[in-house]
């Protein structure tokens, strides 16, 4: 591996880490807009221009914060708790494919971190592991409320988990491959895999509202029964990261969405751009129209929210268990019989 | 008729029970219709009024903050009669009266005036009972849109006679457009 190749993956991974941060922190205020907006609401307005400067405000609020720690033995455990929730949630972005490739001055950048065989079961394997940091922190809280957070959420995503894979073999068998690079570059033009997949889509994406626990599963910090759920006993700083990483999770989410059914970097007319204008053009586009895709599918996280009350705890474990599991068998069923049939005949 | 059929406002209704079916139990169709309903707001005109920046609308017969009179030379008009501390409903008028001194009667229309003259703003109600108990048409409510401003002290929603006394300023335009 030259220098060259080091330093250019560097200011990827950085672009991509600051990114991700502005984005996590405009979520924050799009959140309140949207919400606001639902209801009838202006929302904040008077930080900067349209409430422009309110992530900053409320960052900076955050940090001024006291810092309390709670009479608690897990004090090491109590810091690892938010700093997992957020490291996973960042973690994920290694592997997302943010455009196909670019050509500066003679010398070809992929717009990848990291292009791995097995992208999708690293995916699987950095989201799983996030649930630890909901149920550290609880646990370490010392706090009956966090405790009961930290066992929801962590039965929850154990639930939807099972889901959200099934969902996904589906799609792998379709597809043949693990690497999101060729997952991205197989939907060219409008052969998203939406289309291929309408029923994995569905049962992935309500699989996604769970792993990242938002409304209709936000369970693990119901308000009316658990206080603030497993952030109960944190403050200042350490608040914040559970909050910034619940964000940024939802970015990356909308991210893996976007890439995995709507075409990634794939737009109609990119052969016609890439011919007319040149391919640097094209993929530049290609990156804007992810992100499009991408702010679509937070947009919708937020419509979501705002629309529907949160599940009861047993209504969620039926949907779980008793539906989206036999429904995600059933697409896999499906689509092997497809596949096969196609096989022959076509 | 036995008792549970009986609907005395007419607008009781049976409560179904029935169960689910299976497109029902997995929710989407009904989640639709929601989001459906929620995006349609999204477009819709925002009822918020600004506040500093856009005052709302208010009704012609409004009663605004008070002001003591100075009649057309420019004198108070109060003589601290305490009438309309005895007609204030919530008590909130209170007023220390004083002699004229020879030399003064440029500032006061009568021998007898308010040395001191208080409403508390915690109290006022603004039902303007003051204003018709006054026989000397001293105090009055105006249309002034200011609200009361906060503060973090009780005294300062204490009103004295420098926020009360509508200003000279105002009562030489009033005498100008009078002659």
């Amino acid at each position: 591996m030259d220098s060259a190749l080091i330093i250019e993956k560097g200011i990827f991974i950085v672009v991509i880490f600051a990114i991700t941060m502005l984005m996590a922190m405009y979520s924050t205020l799009a959140e309140r807009k949207i919400a606001a907006w639902l209801q009838d609401r202006i929302g904040p307005n008077r930080a900067g221009k349209g409430g422009i400067l309110q992530p900053l405000a409320d960052g900076l609020k955050l940090f001024a914060k006291e810092e309390f720690m709670p009479d608690t033995p897990n004090k090491f455990l109590f810091i690892l708790g938010p700093a997992i929730s957020m490291t996973m949630a960042l973690l994920t972005s290694a592997v997302l494919p943010w455009g196909d490739k670019l050509e500066i001055a003679g010398h070809t950048v992929i717009l990848q971190a990291t292009d791995i065989d097995v992208a999708m079961l690293y995916v699987f394997a950095v989201l799983s592991v996030g649930v630890y940091g909901i149920m550290i922190g609880g646990w370490a809280s010392n706090n009956k409320y966090s405790l009961m957070a930290a066992l929801r959420a962590s039965s929850q995503l154990i639930s939807y988990e099972v889901a959200m894979g099934l969902s996904i073999v589906a799609l792998i068998m379709m597809s043949g491959t693990m690497s999101l690079r060729e997952i991205a570059a197989q939907q060219e033009g409008m052969n998203w895999n939406v289309f291929y997949q309408p029923l994995g889509f569905i049962i992935f994406l309500v699989c996604s509202f769970a792993e990242t626990n938002r409304t209709p599963f936000d369970l693990a910090e119901c308000e009316a029964e658990l206080i603030g759920g497993h952030h109960t006993e944190y403050s200042s700083m350490k608040m914040g990261f559970y909050l910034f990483g619940e964000y940024a999770a939802m970015f990356i989410s909308s991210a893996i969405l976007a890439i995995l059914y709507f075409g990634a970097y794939n737009y109609p007319g990119m052969s016609w751009v890439a011919e007319n204008w040149g391919a640097n053009m094209a993929n530049i586009l290609g990156i804007v129209v992810l992100f499009i895709k991408i702010c679509f599918f937070i947009f919708f996280y937020m419509w979501v929210r705002w629309t529907i009350p949160r599940f009861r705890y047993d209504q969620l474990m039926n949907l779980g268990w008793k539906m989206l599991i036999p429904l995600a068998i059933a697409n896999i069923v499906l689509t092997g019989v497809i596949i096969i049939i196609a096989d022959k005949y076509l | 008729m036995s008792l549970d059929t009986i609907s005395l406002s007419g607008r009781k209704k049976e409560v179904s029970n029935k169960k689910m079916n299976f497109w029902e139990s997995i929710y989407l169709v009904a989640i639709l219709k929601g989001l459906m309903i929620t995006i349609k707001h999204l477009f819709k005109r925002k009822v918020t009024i600004k506040y500093p920046e856009q005052i709302r609308e208010f009704s012609p017969v409004y009663r605004g903050q008070h002001m003591l009179k100075r009649d057309e030379k420019g004198r108070e008009n109060c003589t601290a009669c305490g009438m309309c501390a005895v007609a204030c409903p919530a008590e909130a008028i209170t007023m220390t009266a004083a002699e004229r001194k020879p030399g003064e009667e440029h500032l006061y229309r009568e021998e007898k005036y308010a040395s001191v003259y208080e409403i508390n703003m915690l109290r006022c109600i603004f039902c303007g009972l003051c204003e018709e108990a006054c026989p000397k048409d001293a105090i009055y409510l105006t249309e002034s849109k200011v609200i009361v401003k906060s503060a973090s002290h009780r005294e300062d929603f204490i009103y004295g006679k420098d926020k009360l006394v509508m200003p000279l300023e105002m009562a030489i335009k009033n005498s100008k457009s009078l002659n």
